[in-house]
């Protein structure tokens, strides 16, 4: 069941407002926000990425895409959807460089490499390749401020886990690298949802600044609470009712669901326009809005099914404990 | 000669590039380069089994779930499972929403800019709102960024393009497609929808499991599912395919354009329970090489590198291959590798999975291609190029809204959706599919519960590859070669050919770990 804006703001309290600002706080201010937004433009670049954030992104409902690109966002450059081609497209990204625009916010989708340019590259100069992350050093170092959209370009994501072999590594590490001083807004997830990356950027084009961030760089008004504490299956938990293998009814946390550990809103927010959640479809958190994932713990994303015994004895609550011995000793899932 | 690059060909998912030799006006040689690495299969070993699933996915958001489904299966076969009615009849709705969206963001989204004129909205004189706002837009657009420092990006992202004489001219058709343009786009979005119903979310659904998908179909749940079936299937009847015949129309040249002659398919959506080999498919399995029907046997897949990135030894089957990655060697030119059945460079994808299954008899797929060709006048050669691509998406997407119907109906309502399993000590797997760009294939060998070895091997791969060691060039550099190209600095024709392919780059690049043989599998 998808609930309705406005009992999503009556739910949310005192930080409604912010927390749906993808929705109904941009309807007051609509005029203020297309005129900042034609003063400043969003360039989306795509490093080491799946695309996964772009396509989130059009799966976004209020705004839908056509009011997003004419009202909210002037997007000035963006690989998949944008109309140009080889030279024709590149040129956007040539000319920001050379008249050192600064009038832009930079979108970062995907993980940048360092072991060498080669393994991911944009564009060409003379016949050269150009590596992707020179744009990202390039432009970022001119931008009002820099993006990361999804796990990859937060934190790494999956490029950066155990085995990475290119030097993948998110941007605020990569700037780090470089030398450059810029804080970096982390819309964490993979992929993000769709309001939280529309959200945070209408917010900084509205009002100049970020958001408030949480000691990970992601805005507290869409990371602020765990996944546990909105959760549709809380009633389980507190009764004590815990699902044995997947579809069943019952809290998740004996699958591995990762939701006490993962802040997120989306048992609220849900996913695709409200239509169904990751704990609501019966599935459980993997946790991918969280630094670590998807090396969480280093125990995988169904976390418990790895667990050590030195981790399961401190898990406090009796029940669970039984249930992750139980788990391990059946190699997996307890069959139901 | 004139050497023409095309880098970035965007419009795709991920980083391809292409570079041209163009002599007296047409393509002499092509290269195609993908331009992205990572390492996936590095990343997966060591890890639970069960996590495949999930980071396989993150290879491709555009098509996430067929890596999902087909690490599911590939999970299937290690732990010795099959799923039950429910689950097989899950994943296929899953999946089926998934080609829905893909086949759809495809045309609409990425092709149809090469073909239609988006400049036709500033002449609009009709009275449907959201043209009129998007007139307005594009107007205030250019006059408020003339002169000023990003004047370059005035109507982005749709300008700046590749200016060319061939885009539609009739004011009326580019209307309409801007117009169903934006339409698709609320489509598409709901196609995503119809994921979400079963699989929790989507880029990058929760819901698969071995054994079948975790969402009890309860009535509510199948209901949400079909009420926006009913409206995507009108979209694709009366919308969709209607429109690929009038651009069709349009560009009749492009019959004769983008050529090929080879095709693969692993076949599409399961139609019966049972063992990968054993089930029929809504869309046959085979190849079809040199205008004969064959049997497709995996044992005869081989990937040559001696054109990519990669150190390692050439000409291995997948299973046994081995990559090291090696940015700088000397002759490569792309992180793609170049797969080859029985040393035959296949296309895999749409217009492969239509060819394959007219080639089986298959009645259904018969009866759309052949009044489509009727229209045209023309015989089942013409559909082997640009426009059969399209043309082989759009018939798609009819016959699985059409099968999508009845695998609802024979769900059975708030009943289990999966079996269960266990993760075994050791095995081995294989889980075959068609993503919507083509083959896909996984393969997994598990020691102590966890990931020893996980390899894919993938749709564009096989399409974007370079040329193998004796110099044979991948599919997509073998269409474009002869392709007519009026102005080598708006090389429009050969994007046009390179997208109908709607190649995937994040999904092409990938490395092989490990060097052993991880598994021996039955010959279909």
């Amino acid at each position: 069941m998808s609930i309705s804006r406005r009992d999503f703001l009556k739910l949310m309290g005192g930080t409604a407002a912010a927390f749906s600002f993808a929705g109904v706080m941009l309807q007051g201010c609509k005029k203020t926000l297309k005129k900042a937004a034609e003063n400043t433009p969003v360039i989306w670049l795509q490093c080491q990425s799946c695309s996964g954030c772009s396509v989130s992104l059009l799966n976004t409902v209020d705004p839908d895409i056509p009011k997003l690109i004419t009202e909210y966002i002037s997007l000035n450059f963006h690989q998949t959807v944008g109309g140009g081609t080889g030279d024709a497209l590149m040129n956007v990204l040539h000319e920001a460089v050379e008249k050192e625009r600064k009038d832009f916010v930079l979108v970062i989708e995907g993980s940048i490499p360092t072991k060498s340019y080669l393994y991911n590259t944009l564009g060409s100069e003379n016949g050269h390749h150009i590596g992707a992350d020179h744009w990202v050093e390039k432009l970022g170092r001119n931008a009002k401020a820099v993006i990361a959209v999804g796990q990859c370009a937060c934190y790494g994501g999956i490029p950066a886990a155990r085995g990475n072999v290119t030097g993948a590594m998110g941007v605020t590490d990569f700037f780090k690298l470089k030398g450059i001083e810029k804080p970096v807004i982390n819309v964490a997830g993979c992929p993000s949802h769709p309001d939280w990356i529309v959200g945070t950027i209408a917010y900084f084009i509205l009002k100049g600044k970020a958001p408030e961030l949480d000691e990970y760089n992601r805005p507290v008004m869409y990371f602020g609470q765990t996944v546990h504490e909105n959760c549709e299956r809380l009633k389980y938990y507190r009764r004590g009712i815990f699902a044995k293998d997947w579809g069943d009814e019952g809290c998740l946390y004996n699958l591995g669901c990762l939701g006490m550990d993962t802040g997120c809103d989306i048992p609220v927010r849900k996913w695709n326009d409200g239509t169904n959640s990751c704990t609501g479809s019966g599935s459980g958190c993997i946790g991918c809005t969280e630094p670590v994932y998807p090396d969480t713990g280093k125990r995988g994303l169904y976390k418990h099914l790895q667990a050590s015994i030195d981790e399961i004895d401190k898990i406090e609550h009796p029940q669970i404990r039984e249930a992750v011995l139980n788990l391990k000793k059946n190699g997996g899932v307890i069959n139901g | 000669m004139a050497k023409v690059l095309i880098d970035p060909l965007s419009r795709i998912e991920g980083h391809l590039s292409i570079e041209l030799d163009v002599k007296g006006g047409k393509v002499a040689d092509a290269w195609s380069r993908g331009d992205m690495f990572r390492g996936y299969e590095m990343i997966l070993k060591g890890r639970n089994p069960v996590d495949a699933m999930q980071i396989t996915q993150r290879i491709c958001g555009v098509c996430p779930i067929s890596h999902g489904i087909a690490s599911v299966k590939c999970l299937d076969s290690a732990f010795g499972i099959i799923p039950n009615k429910n689950g097989r009849l899950l994943r296929n709705l899953t999946f089926a929403a998934n080609y829905l969206q893909s086949h759809i963001l495809h045309f609409y989204h990425l092709a149809a800019l090469d073909y239609v004129d988006i400049t036709a909205l500033l002449n609009y004189t009709g009275n449907d709102a959201g043209l009129n706002n998007l007139k307005a837009w594009a107007k205030m657009e250019l006059e408020t960024k003339k002169g000023r420092v990003d004047e370059i990006t005035a109507v982005a992202p749709f300008l700046p393009r590749y200016e060319h004489d061939t885009y539609i001219k009739d004011q009326d058709l580019n209307m309409a497609a801007i117009a169903h343009y934006v339409q698709a786009l609320d489509i598409r979005m709901k196609t995503h929808k119809m994921v979400t119903v079963w699989g929790g979310k989507v880029p990058h659904t929760m819901g698969l499991v071995p054994g079948g998908m975790t969402q009890v179909p309860t009535s509510d749940r199948v209901k949400q599912y079909e009420q926006i079936l009913d409206e995507v299937e009108k979209f694709v009847n009366e919308v969709y395919l209607p429109d690929v015949i009038a651009v069709a129309k349009v560009y009749t040249d492009y019959f004769s354009i983008g050529k090929l002659n080879n095709f693969l398919s692993y076949g599409l959506i399961e139609e019966s329970d049972g063992d990968t080999y054993d089930q029929k498919h809504m869309l046959e399995r085979g190849v079809y090489i040199n205008g004969k029907l064959g049997k497709m046997d995996p044992a005869k897949i081989t990937e040559s590198v001696k054109y990519a990135r990669y150190s390692s030894p050439s000409n291995l089957h997948p299973s046994k291959g081995k990559t090291v990655p090696s940015p700088n060697k000397g002759g490569a030119y792309t992180w793609l590798k170049a797969p080859r059945y029985n040393g035959v460079a296949t296309e895999v994808g749409p217009l492969a999975r239509i060819v394959v299954a007219y080639m089986s008899g298959n009645e259904a797929v018969k009866g759309e291609v052949d009044a489509l060709l009727k229209i045209f006048n023309a015989d089942i050669g013409a559909a082997l190029s640009t426009l059969g691509r399209h043309a082989s998406r759009a018939i798609e997407c009819k016959l699985i809204c059409q099968r999508a119907r009845v695998w609802l109906s024979e769900l059975e309502v708030d009943g289990k959706p999966r079996n269960t399993y266990q993760i075994p000590d050791k095995g081995e797997g294989m889980g075959l599919t068609e993503a919507p760009r083509g083959a896909l294939g996984h393969w997994i060998a598990i020691k102590d519960k966890k990931i020893d070895n996980y390899q894919c091997v993938v749709p564009t791969t096989w399409d974007a590859s370079p040329r193998d060691d004796k110099g044979t060039r991948g599919p997509i550099e073998q269409a474009l070669v002869g392709t007519p190209i009026a102005d080598p600095k708006n090389p429009l024709e050969a994007a046009r050919v390179v997208r109908s392919f709607d190649p995937c780059i994040a999904c092409a690049v990938h490395v092989i770990e490990g060097g052993k043989e991880i598994a021996r599998f039955r010959v279909s």
